[in-house]
């Protein structure tokens, strides 16, 4: 008796980035030259970890450090993960890093000329709920240079990595914010070919999730490869 | 299909991604799971043959299960040398297609600044002899290429791979 497992939907042509994207210069070196290898899914594409947050305790508020408000524009940002089917994704863990206000990492590596916060560190950790729903606080993240090219500048942005149920659904992405000037001439954000695909990585500002006299809100939603529904045997 | 949604699209881990690191995912033994606890390295280059110091390097097993002390799922920084480490139990086979056994294997996922969507391999260890006819070994016609996956032993209980993400002798990559 064999064992069918349903394959990874592939990817919409567009959609996502290509690696080899010259206008983004450290893709030179790094991006593979050679066609990937198309691969049946197996238990080991379909499965992955689970976190606890026993041993990941969420953090859900960026914008405090022991009871010290970090400096900026307080953020509520909120949203649901969903797969391709629109199903939700249930108690996934959701990694979050942005830069602060000024648009300084926390980081040994970042040397931008730009404060520190002493109140802000820049990561956080959420899980969604049963019905695919999260929510965390934090500030609005600055804008920074960088050197790709001369007067180059990263749009304002937050770092997200998600997991899924299977390692097959792994995201590693960015949330950008609406209206920034510095979109169009992003070569990260341009890299996703669909237009359509690049505007879903900018956050919505929503009046209902913004809390009076407190914070902005922003409805943000993630949708992570799905699988077909019916098993399928192939080589 | 006509619901299908589009799927989010990657971006780059970047740089900055340690903020997230914690070092101790890169240790699978953390929580006290015994069994044949074994050492991974490699080392990751480009295609200049630079090393990647700032990668984010990730493995995931079917095998042995995920339990109360054994998370299945690391996390490695490469650090200054372009080296990662991982501690963790050896795997055994693994169940595939139809009745075909996979040899042991992890799964790796390669993030860093300058790439705009996660790699994907596999580890698979030298001398294991379901190699030879495991599914996925068996789609790559060239010994040479085949050979990029394959782990070799440095020490008793000690395995290591090279990953060269461009060029000559480049890793053998994958879509699933």
């Amino acid at each position: 008796m064999s064992e069918a497992i349903a394959a990874y939907r592939p990817v919409q042509p567009g959609t996502q980035p290509a690696n080899d994207t010259p206008a983004y210069g450290s893709t030179h070196l790094r991006h593979p030259t050679r066609p990937e290898l198309r691969i049946p899914a197996s238990v080991t594409e379909t499965t992955g970890p689970q976190f606890q947050p026993s041993h990941f305790p969420p953090m859900p508020d960026l914008s405090v450090i022991n009871g010290k408000q970090a400096q900026g524009e307080r953020i509520i940002v909120r949203g649901r993960v969903v797969d391709e089917s629109n199903r939700p994704v249930p108690n996934t863990i959701i990694e979050i890093w942005q830069a602060n206000a000024a648009g300084r990492y926390d980081h040994p590596g970042d040397q931008h000329d730009a404060p520190l916060d002493p109140n802000f560190h820049g990561e956080g950790r959420v899980f969604t709920d049963a019905d695919g729903w999260y929510e965390f606080t934090s500030i609005k993240p600055g804008a920074y240079p960088w050197g790709n090219h001369p007067n180059a500048w990263r749009p304002n942005h937050i770092h997200y990595s998600l997991f899924g149920a299977g390692f097959g659904q792994r995201l590693i992405t960015q949330m950008y914010f609406p209206g920034d000037p510095l979109l169009p001439l992003d070569p990260i954000f341009l890299a996703t070919p669909d237009q359509q695909a690049r505007d879903r990585l900018i956050a919505q500002f929503d009046v209902g999730i913004t809390r009076p006299a407190w914070a902005l809100g922003y409805r943000f939603d993630f949708v992570l490869r799905g699988r077909n529904a019916t098993p399928m045997e192939h080589a | 299909m006509a619901d299908r949604m589009i799927a989010t699209a990657s971006q780059t881990i970047g740089p900055y991604w340690h903020l997230i690191e914690h070092k101790e995912m890169a240790d699978l033994l953390r929580f006290g799971a015994t069994g044949d606890a074994i050492t991974v390295t490699g080392r990751v280059s480009d295609g200049a043959g630079q090393l990647v110091t700032d990668a984010a390097i990730e493995i995931w097993q079917s095998d042995p299960p995920v339990s109360e002390t054994f998370p299945a799922y690391g996390r490695s920084r490469t650090d200054a040398s372009g080296c990662f480490t991982f501690r963790t139990l050896k795997p055994g086979p693994v169940a595939g297609l139809g009745n075909a056994q996979q040899a042991p294997h992890l799964a790796i996922t390669i993030m860093a600044r300058g790439l705009l969507t996660a790699l994907t391999t596999r580890l698979y260890f030298q001398n294991e002899p379901l190699n030879e006819t495991d599914p996925v070994l068996s789609l790559i016609d060239d010994p040479a290429r085949r050979a990029t996956l394959i782990a070799h032993p440095t020490a008793p209980g000690s395995w290591h791979l090279d990953i060269r993400l461009q060029g000559e002798n480049e890793t053998v990559f994958m879509e699933v």
